[in-house]
Formats: C-alpha cells, sequence, structure tokens
C-alpha cells in the first residue's frame, strides 16, 4: 500500500514537471531581451577565444561578467551548439539569432531546468506529512511543489526575459536540501560552487557561514541554547574551509596563474553603475528617490528651492541610469553597503545567538537577501526571486510565514511587469501572474484553513490594489496626454507601490524572526 | 468544496496555452497571392464593412467571389463586421477595400488573435465550465480535472489559435445547444443550436441527433397533450431565430439562393486536399473523383451516411436520454466526416467536441480518439509551421488525461462500456473475454505509428514519385482509426442503455 502511495506520488510530480516544461516549450517564441544577446556573446567568447582572453574581451559591449564556472558552463553548452549552428559562435556576428540559435538557447534553459525539478523534489521530502490531509490538492508536499516549479518569477524570468537561474536556484534549493538531511558538507560544498557559478548569491552567503560555524562546527550546545566553546570541532571547521578553499582554487585558479585576477574581479564588480537600475527595483531606495522627487516639486511650489540648482536628470528619472537627488543627500556605495550591513546584522545576530536548526537558518538566508534586496547597490528587480523561492519552503510550514510569503511573493512578481513591455507578451504576463497568485492564495488559504485568516484588511485591499494599478498603468495611461510628457509615470508607480508591500513583507519577517520564542528548544527540554 | 478555487486556475491554464499557441505562424503566412484562412477572415471584413449587405454573397466588380468569397452562414459575416468595426477603431488600413488585400503586420496579427481569444472567452469556455459543472455523480475534483482535460484539447487551439479559424464560436454555440437540451431548456438550447447552424454550416453534422433527441422528447410527454405543445414551440423558435439571422437576404428570392450556392459548392467535388475520410483513403485504390459523374458521387455519399448514422438515430428518438444524445452525437458526426461530400479535414473538430463530452464516461477511448484526431490534421498543422506547437500541446493533453483519469488501469470491460456487447456476444462464443486486451494492444501499436509517421514526415523527404505520400499515409492511417471507432460508438449506443435494466438481473 505504501508502495502504492508512493508510486501515485511520483506521478503527480511528474506530472507536474512535465506540464511546466511544455509550457516552457510553448514561450519558445515570445520576445527575448537583450540577455539572450550576452549568453549568445558569451558563448561566442568561450569557444573561439583561449582562457585568457576571456575576462579581456570586448568586441561586445556585453562583456563576461559572470564567475569562471559559468563561463565554462558556456563554454560546455557551446560545444552542442556548434552542431545547431556554428556562426551563432562567432564574437564578431553582433545580435545574431537565427532560428536554430534561438531554439538551442531556449533549450538549454529547459534543458538546465531538470537540476530545479531535482532540488524541488529533495526539498520536497523534508516536508512533514503529519497534518497532511489525503486529499492530494491540500498536501504540503503538492502545494510546494506548484509554488516552486510553476513559479511566476522564473517562468517570465528564465523563459521569456532570458537567463539561466533555474539550475542556479536548482543548485541553491538543493543545498538548503542537504543541509535539511545533515548532510551539511554536501550543502556547503553546493553552495560554494554556485557562488562561482554567479556571485549575486554572495547575499546569502554569511547565513551560510554563520550557519555552518554555529551549528556544524559546534557539536554541542549548553542546556539554555547558548554556545558550548569545548565542542568546537577542528576537522569539522578545516573541511569546510577545505571543500570552500579547493572550489575557489578550481575556479579561479587558472586565472590566478595567469595573473588576471584583477581584470576579473574588476568584471565581477562593477561600480561604475548607478544607484538604481533604470527601472527601480522596487526597494529601499526606490521610496527614498520617490520621496526626493515629491520633496522637490513641493519645495519648487513652494520656491524654496532654485530651480536652476535642481540636476535636470532627476525629472527625467527612469531614462537616465545615473540619479542625482535634488533635496535628499546623494547616496554612495559604499553607504549601501554599511546599510545592508546593519540590516543584515541582527538576523546573523538570531542565528548565532538563537539557533533554531536548519529552519532558522533558511529564515536568516531570507532575510539575508531581502536585506541585500532593500538596501543594494544597483539592485535588479529580478534578485526578488532571491528570496521568493526560499521563502516558498517556509509558506507551508506556518501560517504566519504563508501570510509574509503572499504579500512577498505578489507585490515581488508584480513588480517584474516592466520586465515585458511588449504588446504580444501582456495577455501571458496577466494570466501567468493570475494562475500564480490565485493559486498559491487559495492553497495555502486551505491549507490553514482552520488557523486565522492569512491577510487582515490592510493588506487584502494592498494586494487587491495591484489590479487597479495594472489597468492604470497599461490600459489607461498609454491612451492619455500624459504619454509623451511623463513616460516615467507607470514605471514609478509600480516600483513605488511594490516596494511599500516589500519593505512591509520585510519588516514583518524580520519581527516574526526577533520575536520568535525558542521553541524547538524548550521542546526538547 | 473547497476546491472550486482550481477551476479558475484551470481555465487560466487553458487560457495560457491558448495565447502562447497564439503566437506561432498562421496559415498562409507571407505567401502571396492567395494566403490563407487568416486573409479570409480579413477579407471578409474587409467586404461586409465596405460594401452594402446586398452584394456580401454575389460576385462584383469589389466582390471576387474566386479571391475567399463568403462562403459562411450570416452569423459568420455579421461577425465578421463587428470585428471590422473595431479594426476600423484601430487602423483603417486593415480593411481598406481593395488596398488592404494580404495585409500583414505584427499589431494586425496580435488583433487576429485578439478577436479569437475574446470570441473564445465569450462563447466556448463558458459553455465548457457549466457542462463540467453540471455533470452528475462525479466529484469535484474530477469536474475540474475533466474540464482541465477538454481545455487542453490540442485540435480546437492548433486550429483556432495556430491556423486560425473562429471554430469555437460555431462549437460554443453547439455546446451551448447540448448544454440546453441535457437541462431541459429545450426552447433556449434549440436556439442555441441554430445559432450555431448559422454559424458555420458543418454544424449540420450534429442537427440529426438534436432533432431526434427533441422528437423523442416530444413523442415520450405524448403527441396528443404536452409534446404537441412542446413540438410547436419548438418549431417556431427555429423558425423565428433563423428568419432573425436571414433577415437582410429574405428581401429577394436570388439572395437567399445565392447564399445557399455559396454555402453548399457541389462543383468543389467529393473532398478537398487529403481529408482522413472514406472518399480519400479510397482515392488511393481508385480514383472515383474522375470516374464517376457528380451528380452520382453526391447520391453515393448521401446514401453512405445516411445508412450509417440511421440506427443510433432511430435508437434516440425511440429512447431519449442526455447520455444516449451524446454518443449519437459523436457517432453521427463521425458518419458526417466520413461520408458525407465535401469534408474538410478541419471537420474533425465537429466529432472532437461530443467525444470531449464523453471523456468522462469512457477515458481511455475518448483520449485515444482526441489523439488520433489532431493526428489527422498533421499534414495540414505542418503546412502552417506549427510543428512545434502541435507535438507540446498534444503531449501537454495526453499527460493530463493519463494523470486524471489513470486511462491505462480503465481497459475493464466495464469501463469501455462494452460488458453488455461482450455478454451477449459470448452467449454464441463463451471465449470472447479478450476484447479489452486487445484494444489495449491497438492502442499502443496505433500510438507507436503515430509517433513514427510524424518522426517520418517531419525528417524524411517523400520520393519524388509521390510527393504527396506522408500526407496520404496519415489520412489512410486515421480513416482506419475513424472506421474503427464509428463501430465501436455504435456498438455502445446499440447495446448498452438498452440492456442497463437486463444487467441488474445478470447480476
Amino acid at each position: 500500500m505504501a508502495a502504492l502511495g508512493n508510486l501515485t506520488g511520483r506521478r503527480w510530480f511528474s506530472a507536474l514537471a512535465l506540464g511546466v516544461t511544455l509550457l516552457k516549450c510553448l514561450l519558445i517564441p515570445t520576445y527575448h531581451s537583450t540577455d539572450f544577446e550576452v549568453h549568445r556573446n558569451w558563448l561566442a567568447i568561450t569557444h573561439s577565444l583561449p582562457i585568457s582572453q576571456w575576462y579581456y574581451e570586448e568586441t561586445s559591449e556585453w562583456t563576461l561578467d559572470y564567475p569562471p564556472f559559468f563561463a565554462w558552463f558556456e563554454y560546455v553548452l557551446s560545444h552542442v551548439a556548434k552542431y545547431f549552428d556554428q556562426e551563432m559562435l562567432n564574437t564578431h556576428n553582433l545580435n545574431y539569432s537565427s532560428s536554430r540559435t534561438l531554439l538551442f538557447q531556449r533549450f538549454s534553459v529547459i534543458f538546465t531546468d531538470a537540476l530545479f525539478v531535482y532540488a524541488v523534489h529533495e526539498c520536497c521530502k523534508w516536508i512533514d506529512g503529519k497534518k497532511a490531509s489525503k486529499e492530494l490538492t491540500e498536501k504540503p508536499k503538492f502545494i510546494l511543489s506548484v509554488l516552486l516549479l510553476w513559479n511566476f518569477g522564473l517562468l517570465i524570468v528564465d523563459h521569456i526575459h532570458f537567463q539561466y537561474n533555474g539550475f542556479l536556484f536548482g543548485l541553491m534549493l538543493l543545498s538548503i536540501a542537504r543541509l535539511f538531511q545533515k548532510r551539511h558538507l554536501e550543502g556547503a560544498f553546493l553552495f560554494a560552487v554556485l557562488l562561482h557559478f554567479k556571485h549575486i548569491y554572495l547575499y546569502v552567503a554569511p547565513a551560510y557561514g554563520v550557519y555552518l560555524l554555529r551549528s556544524y562546527c559546534f557539536t554541542a550546545n549548553k542546556p539554555d541554547g547558548s554556545i558550548r566553546r569545548n565542542s568546537f570541532s577542528f576537522v569539522r571547521f578545516i573541511s569546510l574551509g577545505l571543500i570552500v578553499c579547493l572550489v575557489s582554487a578550481l575556479s579561479l585558479g587558472p586565472f590566478l596563474a595567469l595573473n588576471q585576477l584583477p581584470q576579473v574581479f574588476s568584471r565581477l564588480f562593477p561600480f561604475k553603475r548607478g544607484l538604481c537600475h533604470a527601472y527601480w527595483a522596487p526597494n529601499f531606495w526606490a521610496l527614498y528617490n520617490a520621496l526626493d522627487k515629491v520633496l522637490s516639486i513641493i519645495g519648487l511650489q513652494l520656491k524654496l528651492l532654485d530651480p536652476k540648482k535642481i540636476p535636470k536628470a532627476s525629472m527625467t528619472s527612469g531614462l537616465v541610469q545615473q540619479f542625482q537627488h535634488a533635496v535628499l543627500p546623494s547616496v554612495t556605495p559604499l553607504a549601501t553597503l554599511i546599510c545592508t550591513l546593519i540590516a543584515i546584522l541582527p538576523s546573523i545576530f538570531c542565528l548565532w545567538f538563537k539557533p533554531q536548526g536548519p529552519r532558522g537558518f533558511l529564515r536568516c538566508l531570507i532575510l539575508c537577501a531581502l536585506s541585500s534586496f532593500m538596501f543594494g547597490w544597483h539592485v535588479h528587480e529580478k534578485a526578488i526571486l532571491l528570496a521568493v523561492l526560499p521563502m516558498s519552503l517556509l509558506s507551508v510550514g506556518k501560517a504566519g510565514d504563508a501570510s509574509i510569503f503572499l504579500i512577498l511573493t505578489t507585490t515581488g512578481h508584480y513588480s517584474l511587469f516592466p520586465l515585458l513591455f511588449t504588446a504580444p507578451e501582456l495577455p501571458i504576463k496577466i494570466l501567468l501572474m493570475l494562475l500564480f497568485t490565485i493559486y498559491s492564495i487559495s492553497s495555502l488559504k486551505t491549507l490553514f484553513r482552520k488557523e486565522k485568516p492569512l491577510f487582515n484588511w490592510m493588506e487584502t485591499s494592498y494586494l487587491l490594489g495591484l489590479g487597479p494599478l495594472e489597468v492604470c498603468c497599461e490600459f489607461i495611461f498609454p491612451f492619455t496626454s500624459w504619454k509623451l510628457k511623463y513616460p516615467f509615470i507607470p514605471l514609478l508607480l509600480t516600483s513605488v507601490y511594490c516596494a511599500v508591500g516589500i519593505t512591509y513583507a520585510w519588516f514583518k519577517l524580520y519581527i516574526s524572526v526577533l520575536t520568535d520564542p525558542l521553541v524547538l528548544k524548550t521542546k526538547k527540554q | 468544496m473547497e476546491k472550486w478555487y482550481l477551476m479558475p486556475v484551470v481555465v487560466l491554464i487553458g487560457l495560457t496555452v491558448r495565447w502562447t499557441v497564439s503566437l506561432n505562424s498562421y496559415s498562409g503566412a507571407g505567401k502571396p497571392p492567395m494566403f490563407g484562412d487568416y486573409e479570409a477572415q480579413r477579407h471578409w471584413q474587409e467586404i461586409t464593412f465596405n460594401l452594402p449587405v446586398k452584394q456580401w454573397y454575389f460576385n462584383t466588380s469589389d466582390n471576387n467571389l474566386q479571391y475567399w468569397g463568403l462562403d459562411y452562414p450570416p452569423l459568420t459575416a455579421y461577425h465578421s463586421l463587428l470585428c471590422a468595426y473595431m479594426a476600423k477603431f484601430i487602423n483603417p488600413d486593415w480593411i481598406a477595400l481593395h488596398t488592404s488585400r494580404g495585409y500583414e503586420s505584427q499589431a494586425h496579427k496580435l488583433f487576429m488573435r485578439t478577436t479569437v481569444f475574446i470570441a473564445d472567452l465569450l462563447i466556448y469556455i463558458p459553455a465548457l465550465i457549466l457542462y463540467c459543472c453540471c455533470l452528475k455523480e462525479t466529484s469535484t475534483k474530477r469536474k475540474i480535472t475533466n474540464a482541465l482535460c477538454i481545455l487542453l484539447y490540442p485540435g480546437l487551439i492548433l486550429i483556432d489559435y495556430g491556423h486560425f479559424q473562429y471554430n469555437s464560436v460555431s462549437l460554443g454555440f453547439a455546446l451551448w445547444g447540448i448544454l440546453g437540451v441535457s437541462c431541459d431548456w429545450d426552447l433556449l438550447g434549440s436556439l442555441a443550436f441554430c445559432l450555431a447552424i448559422n454559424y458555420k454550416q458543418m454544424e449540420l453534422y450534429h442537427s440529426l441527433p438534436f432533432f431526434c433527441f427533441l422528437l423523442g422528447k416530444c413523442f415520450k410527454k405524448g403527441l396528443k397533450g404536452k409534446g404537441f405543445v412542446l413540438l410547436i414551440k419548438l418549431a417556431c423558435t427555429v423558425v423565428a431565430s433563423f428568419i432573425v439571422c436571414w433577415l437582410p437576404f429574405f428581401a429577394e428570392r436570388e439572395q437567399t439562393l445565392q447564399v445557399l450556392r455559396r454555402l453548399f459548392p457541389v462543383d468543389r467535388g467529393l473532398f478537398e486536399d487529403k481529408v482522413a475520410n472514406i472518399w480519400c483513403s479510397f482515392n488511393v485504390f481508385l480514383k472515383i473523383k474522375d470516374i464517376l459523374p457528380r451528380h452520382i458521387q453526391v447520391i453515393i455519399s448521401f446514401c453512405f451516411t445516411f445508412l450509417s448514422l440511421l440506427p443510433a438515430c432511430i435508437k434516440l428518438t425511440l429512447q431519449p436520454s442526455p447520455k444516449g444524445f451524446r454518443f449519437t452525437l459523436v457517432s453521427c458526426a463521425l458518419s458526417f466526416f466520413l461520408f458525407s461530400f465535401q469534408v474538410h479535414e478541419k471537420s474533425i473538430l465537429l466529432v472532437s467536441l461530443p467525444v470531449c463530452l464523453v471523456l468522462n464516461e469512457i477515458p481511455f477511448i475518448s483520449t485515444w480518439f482526441l489523439l488520433v484526431s489532431t493526428f489527422s490534421m498533421l499534414p495540414l498543422l505542418l503546412k502552417d509551421e506549427l510543428l512545434m506547437p502541435s507535438v507540446v500541446t498534444t503531449m501537454a493533453f495526453f499527460i493530463a488525461c493519463a494523470t486524471s483519469f489513470s486511462i491505462f488501469e480503465k481497459t475493464s470491460e466495464e469501463e469501455l462500456q462494452l460488458k453488455s456487447f461482450s455478454i451477449s456476444v459470448r452467449k454464441c462464443l463463451p471465449y470472447f473475454t479478450f476484447l479489452p486486451r486487445i484494444i489495449q494492444h491497438l492502442f499502443l501499436i496505433s500510438v507507436i505509428a503515430m509517433v513514427l509517421l510524424t518522426l517520418m514526415t517531419v525528417t524524411l523527404d517523400p520520393p519524388q514519385k509521390l510527393p504527396d505520400l506522408f500526407s496520404v499515409v496519415v489520412c489512410f492511417v486515421s480513416c482506419l482509426h475513424f472506421l474503427f471507432f464509428l463501430v465501436y460508438f455504435n456498438i455502445i449506443i446499440m447495446w448498452d442503455f438498452r440492456n442497463g435494466r437486463n444487467q441488474k438481473k445478470i447480476n
């Protein structure tokens, strides 16, 4: 009987995974952004140039700016690509996109997503099925796999906009799953590999570092939960260090040998870009910029400000990368770094002094991701996925987490809308967004129907407000006379509105982490 | 009850698939001078908008009937007119008389696709959802998965959103008709079905079961009392709705006749292109089209059609039941498709609709049929460069059916509704117990054959002497399947309902 249950279990999972894979195939002819050309160019660079040239090549403006493992990944792909179309591997063939190139690149994303599917499968294993109902659609496992596999953000960023986030998040989820399974070394190894694929994951590295140090290297706690200093295991510490160093050596070693490390790092961390992306990511700085704009308008109205002194770019923001503040002090990279560190610190302290096992680690990881999203320098709106995906794991566990997850996800996903601005993709993004939002809200509501309602009136009205906002921005505004005068208004409205929601979710999560009593420990005692 | 939230999710999945398919190419894209059905629909907008009603169906200097002349009933023309008004609002160039011929642009494609999407959303999908919700003796979950499978049926999606047609309108009206008649709202049901006929004359494939079912209902109520009143009411509804639809064409006798001539073009031959019906398949061995004179072809095809659907129709008239009605719809539409005159490959959709409605009752055979029906349109879909969406949507449909109905475990005699048939055969042949196994094996063979043929058509070049080799083989194989299904459905109709009572005695 158990075997039978297992069998049917495998069947619904493979149906879900296959279903979403087929949907991805249907998305092949959709619009793709310049990232498509970026990755084509990297294929060409890694295929046709020696390693020593990889981080120096600049025929195209889209130079290689991901860590070496990703370059190797493109190198491997390029050896498949040559059977599709040799021309795409020429570095001088800028903006080349034959139909075979398109097919190859889209399918490369779809195939590498297999790792993501496997990771989701692993993550679903440790979801406790104690309170699971008999009904399949109400099982936490089922809900979690839908939330991860059919994630709206991942679908549109990877399979429409074009990026390779799927297998990278697969690596991350897999390493989280390994930590939950107490296979710490494996988890650490996977995360180290991930870091050398895409360095944006550095944002969550503090959580990994502190968790492994606190809960793996220290083998025992005092009865009150505080650290027992003599339990420090050097063997574990050294094996961790060895793994990280070996992975780094494998990745950066060749470039160290070639004496190119400074060049590689200058490509990986370009601080020349502005505080905000062309479209403001919905974070703290979006609110800051908006406040600055409001103040400057008020100042101009009340004649407190001299119009000549106001920097011109500030009135056409959204078009210019460098944003100069009119009233509030301008923000430097160092300031954002300090803000980010300050925002991360409490969660790290929490992880160190109030260890709650892997769940506590997961919360800390999400807080790290969210905090750096809130205060980081030149944050992309896509970075919200770094918080949304791990948060899905938490959402099926507790009603409180589910409520935060839903607010964060819905606003975060809505803030991805400006990524797709072409008319044929408008119905797709609205339909998929509705699909994911309706499913996530109703399934989690059903899961936690015995507890108090997930949203209060304020949250409900905020989420419902996204509907009118979308109608205004994409259906009414283009037909008004403001379209030419203030083309940036829809983007500004979207990012400010979403910033409110994400800040709220961040705040709520922080409060719940800080005020959470040591439930696990008291139970153990 | 809390599971109902899955219904909007399922509908949204269906809509997403529809829209993503619509991003692909359409029939006749960039192929002057005739283009394809996409251009035909655009041309009808141009004609209906710029010419007076009187000239719509006539060959004039402004309306060359050789170039996609209007050959659908008035409702299609009105729909084109409505779309034309919207087009005029957005960009008048799209429907300018003469100059807009062969107009193609991304924006126009988007507009045309949107009109299909809206029509589908307004007519077909609500009817489908309502139908699934009204299913009796099924759990909520089953109703929802049933809706998902029907929404994902690839044939309709590919023809409407890929090839470009408005089948969802006529099929949607027909579905409203079926729904109404099955729920005893006979007048509304027949009104909806009249609209369907007046949108596409091919809906006549469904008309006999409607007629027999309603007539049977009248008989049941007693022709001297309530039944007669109902009959009169139905007749009035049908006549009134036809008159309203045809009002502008009733002014002159010549108008009406001309429309009818356009709707039933007898001189276009027994069949067109490659169709998976008897005549086209038979053509491989014997060129009937050239040997026999036209009027004899008409008579032969009429006789065959009439004979093949007669038993099911008589049975339905004598014992009208919603379930029998659905099965008779399948077998009648299939008879028309296989034997009647001037059939298009797309007409298989008219059979697929009632098969979708019995998906819940006989999941295994229905899924099989729906797969074959999509496969039978392969040559058309390949011509429109829709290979990728066809393969993907077919796989999605198959996975949806396989997971939600677990079709492979449901091949017992009872699940196939063949129990009473086998029992009566066993009276003569006691060892007749291998039917389910045979059907399972046939299914496997058929799927393998379909996959292989698809692969061959896509990868291999046909020999120079026989350029149509693969499409003929595809049609021939599909035709064999359809004959098998015709026999199967007729067996179910003839045996299963009569023996509903007897079964209890036997058990």
